[in-house]
Formats: structure tokens, sequence, C-alpha cells
């Protein structure tokens, strides 16, 4: 099975793409099935569902939603191993700008779209950097040399990345990415694989539910802003 | 060297095959499309720009010099290829006129980026009705000082074999002006356009409907000698125009006639 993790900034067009790209896969006559792993609520699952695919959802809630998507890969890998699937498409949100959901040997889509702002591609760090492929969206609303200033900050951040433009309107280009979806490297287990870049460190007292603001109710791992000399 | 492309034929928009099966355009040809809207125009040109190799919706094949584009392994050969103004009329990168400029010079490898975005602020000057500044945001430039800075930005940074012009009617610059400014001597020029001058100026149109390449006219003599007329037609709303712009009542004993 071929374990797909895409990911993104929100609204930078992961499952309009991704729809566009599993119609592809399907009209080939693969099995595909989809994952959506989110914070507290998505409905990217009923685009899912529109193409007759199996689904799947997962809403971290209460817990860190990188972690959550870290401990889940396993039990997500046997899902589709369930369904019997060729290609899995995990498309994970809610990750914050510090972590990636890259994983050795599983190929890894970032989506990024042209009107997220000059500074996102070094901002977005490692899930842009840990990535194999960065999709490029919402080109047609922008002018050439937008798309082409963009582009290189992409290439900046990941020279080595194979960057693709698709459009998630009417799926130019997602062809492309079906391609390059179908030439991964399937794998036989996920266990024992490992994450391409490392998780942050998060045991405070906000952890385990603490509300209250103020050093004294704070415990554990705290790491404080410096202001420098004033 | 670019000396041909071809546009092969894919399907419309009910999947049937296109009438016109091969387009091919050579170097120093100027091509309209025409055709209504939601006819396809605009896919046509997104379908040259990305080097379609049958993976877009219509399925059509682009072919550089009868090769075909998909053949082209290493796509940065293929970056830079064509230059393309689109409908947009305004910006979004948070960015003065001057470093986006610097910037898009960087990202095409060109030498003396400064200078030549310098440059491309003068010549964009000369097309717009309002001055722009070099520190000016680029998202607060209006739509006529936008599509502006785009022409002067294709003709001078994206200078490329093969240039898209995407209704360049809209916006109130001076499209005659900025047609020639693009530098189009043995350039192929895809014009989309509503425009009857523009489409009559081409050498050849091709009519699109319902997403399919519909028809292929050759301009004939009759239509370039009505060509003139518009021109002279032009001339007398021009200057009509600068009147009203600049504050001027007109009368029913407004001349042209020194225009000519």
């Amino acid at each position: 099975m071929r374990f797909i993790i895409v990911s993104g900034p929100p609204s930078a067009g992961k499952t309009a793409v991704m729809v566009h790209t599993i119609k592809h896969l399907l009209k080939d006559g693969l099995k595909v099935v989809a994952c959506k792993i989110d914070c507290l609520k998505t409905s990217d699952d009923e685009y899912y569902h529109t193409l007759g695919i199996p689904v799947a959802v997962g809403l971290s809630e209460y817990l860190c939603p990188d972690h959550f998507f870290a401990a889940n890969l396993e039990e997500i890998y046997a899902w589709g191993i369930n369904h019997e699937a060729e290609v899995l498409i995990l498309e994970t949100a809610g990750l914050c700008h510090r972590c990636a959901p890259a994983v050795q040997g599983c190929l890894s889509i970032c989506v990024i779209d042209n009107l997220s702002g000059i500074d996102t591609p070094q901002k977005i760090g490692p899930m842009l950097s840990t990535a194999d492929i960065v999709v490029i969206s919402k080109g047609d609303i922008v002018s050439q040399a937008e798309r082409e200033v963009f582009r290189q900050r992409v290439e900046m951040v990941n020279p080595d990345a194979a960057v693709l433009t698709v459009n998630g309107l009417n799926g130019q280009g997602s062809l492309k990415l079906k391609k390059i979806i179908m030439d991964s490297t399937p794998i036989s287990e996920i266990e024992g694989k490992e994450l391409r870049c490392s998780m942050p460190a998060a045991i405070c007292s906000y952890c385990t539910g603490e509300t209250m603001i103020g050093s004294k109710y704070q415990m554990g791992n705290v790491k404080k802003v410096s202001f420098g000399k004033v | 060297m670019i000396n041909s492309i071809s546009v092969v034929g894919g399907k419309d928009k009910n999947g049937i095959p296109e009438a016109v099966q091969c387009l091919e355009i050579m170097a120093g040809e100027i091509l309209a499309v025409v055709g209504t809207t939601g006819s396809g125009k605009s896919m046509l040109i997104a379908d040259i720009e990305q080097w379609a190799d049958g993976e877009t919706p219509s399925q059509r094949r682009i072919l550089i010099n009868q090769i075909p584009a998909g053949e082209f392994t290493e796509d940065r050969l293929l970056r830079g290829m064509a230059a393309e103004v689109s409908q947009n009329m305004n910006f979004v990168m948070d960015l003065t006129v001057k470093d986006f400029l610097y910037l898009h010079a960087c990202s095409r490898n060109l030498e003396q980026p400064e200078t030549l975005a310098e440059q491309v602020l003068i010549y964009a000057n000369r097309l717009s009705g309002e001055p722009i500044s070099s520190q000016d945001k680029l998202t607060v430039l209006s739509g006529g000082q936008s599509r502006a800075l785009m022409v002067a930005d294709v003709a001078l940074i994206s200078d490329a074999p093969v240039v898209l012009l995407d209704e360049l009617e809209n916006a109130g610059i001076d499209r005659l002006a900025a047609l020639k400014g693009l530098a189009l001597q043995n350039k192929i020029v895809v014009l989309v356009t509503h425009d009857p001058m523009l489409a009559l100026l081409a050498d050849r149109r091709v009519i699109m409907k319902n997403g399919g390449m519909f028809a292929l006219h050759t301009t004939t003599g009759e239509e370039k000698r009505v060509l003139q007329k518009l021109e002279k037609n032009n001339r007398q709303i021009s200057f009509l125009r600068d009147q009203l712009r600049q504050g001027l009542t007109i009368n029913e004993e407004w001349s042209p006639t020194t225009l000519e």
C-alpha cells in the first residue's frame, strides 16, 4: 500500500487538490481510501465521501493534533490494509507550524497556496522543508510574476522537492500528481519507520488542563519569552 | 529557440473532440482567440502556459518545435519560455513595487536586477495614467496601475519567446502601446480578446465554443481594410476620452479631423 501524507496550512486547498487526484487514481481502477486528521471539527470527509471511497476521520480534540497524528499512524495503516487499499491518502490539518508530519518511506506532499503571503514558505518550516512534493495552488488568481517569486521562495526552503502547480477548482495539474503517487514505493509496514522531524516537547501544566494564567500555576517544561535588554 | 508551438486538440466541455485538431503557431505570428465568455479562451492559454501534455481537463497537448512538451523532462527548461498577462487586475503579494520587481528579476537569474527593476517602473509609468512609485505597496495599486506594471514586467523581465495576453483591453491602459511595447518581433503571440481591433490586428484567429477550438480563420484583406477604419475610430474615441479625463466638455461641433 502506498501511504501518502498530505499537509499544508488551513484553506490551502489540500482536499480540493487531493479529490481531483483521487479521481484520476479511481479512473485507473485503483482502490483508494482517505483519512483526515483534524483538531475539533472537519467537513472535509464529506468531499471524500462524494468519491464513494472509504473515509475515516480522527479528531484530536483535547490533545495536541501533531502528537495525536503520530500516535495513530499504525492504526491508520491497519485500517487501510483492512480495506485492501492500494493507495491511502492521509490528510492532516491543525499542525502548528513547528511540526511536520512527514515519515521516512512515505510520500509526503505539502500543499501551499499563492495567496498565503511571501514569508509563509519560511514560516511553515519543516512541514515544507521535509516534503517530497510541494503543490502550489490558487495560481489562477495571481499574476505570473507573483507565481514565479512565490515558487522561488518555496524552492529556497526546499530545494530538493518537486514543485507542482495544481488548480484545485478544475484539477489542472492533478494528473501529474497522480503519476508521482503511482511512481512512489509502496510500504509493507509503518511500525519502525521514523518521523523526518521530531515533534516539540509539550509537558507543562497546560497540557494537563490548567487554565489559570500566571507562573505560580505553571509546572514542567515552561519556556519564557526573552525581551532582551530594556 | 522556439520556431513554432502547436496545440493538439483535445475535447470540449461535452467530451466531443475539438473541431480544430491541430493549431500550429509560428514565430512572428499574432494569433487572436475569440469567443463568448465561458467558451474556453482563458483555458486555451492556460494550457499553453502550463505546457499541457494531456493532463489538463481539455486533454490538449502542446508541442514545441513539433516535440511534445511532456518530453522536456527537466521542467526548468520550459520555465520562462512563456510570459503571460492574465486577466488579474490586482496583486496580492505584500511587497513594495521595487522589492517585488527586484525579486522577480532574481527569480529568473537575470543580470543587474536593480537596473532592470528601475526600467520596468519607467516603462509601467509610460503605460499607466496614474504614476506608480517604487515605494508603493503592490496591493494598493489601482487596476490600471497593476495592469501597466504586469505588462511592463512581461516586456522586460519575463521576456519570453511565447507571449500570452488575456484581455489586454481591460483596465484602461493604452492597449496598442502596450502591444507594441511587448517587443513582439519574432515572438509567438496569443491574444485573447473581445476587442475587434485587436482581433483584426492578428494574422489569424481561432474561434472558441463550448470549451473547444471551433474554427480557425485567416484575417482577410477586406478585414484589414476594416481595421484601418477601426483604428481611425479609435483615435477619435481616444481623443474624446482624453478630453473628458482632463475635465473638458464636448460639444456637437467637436472635430477629430486634426487627428487624421
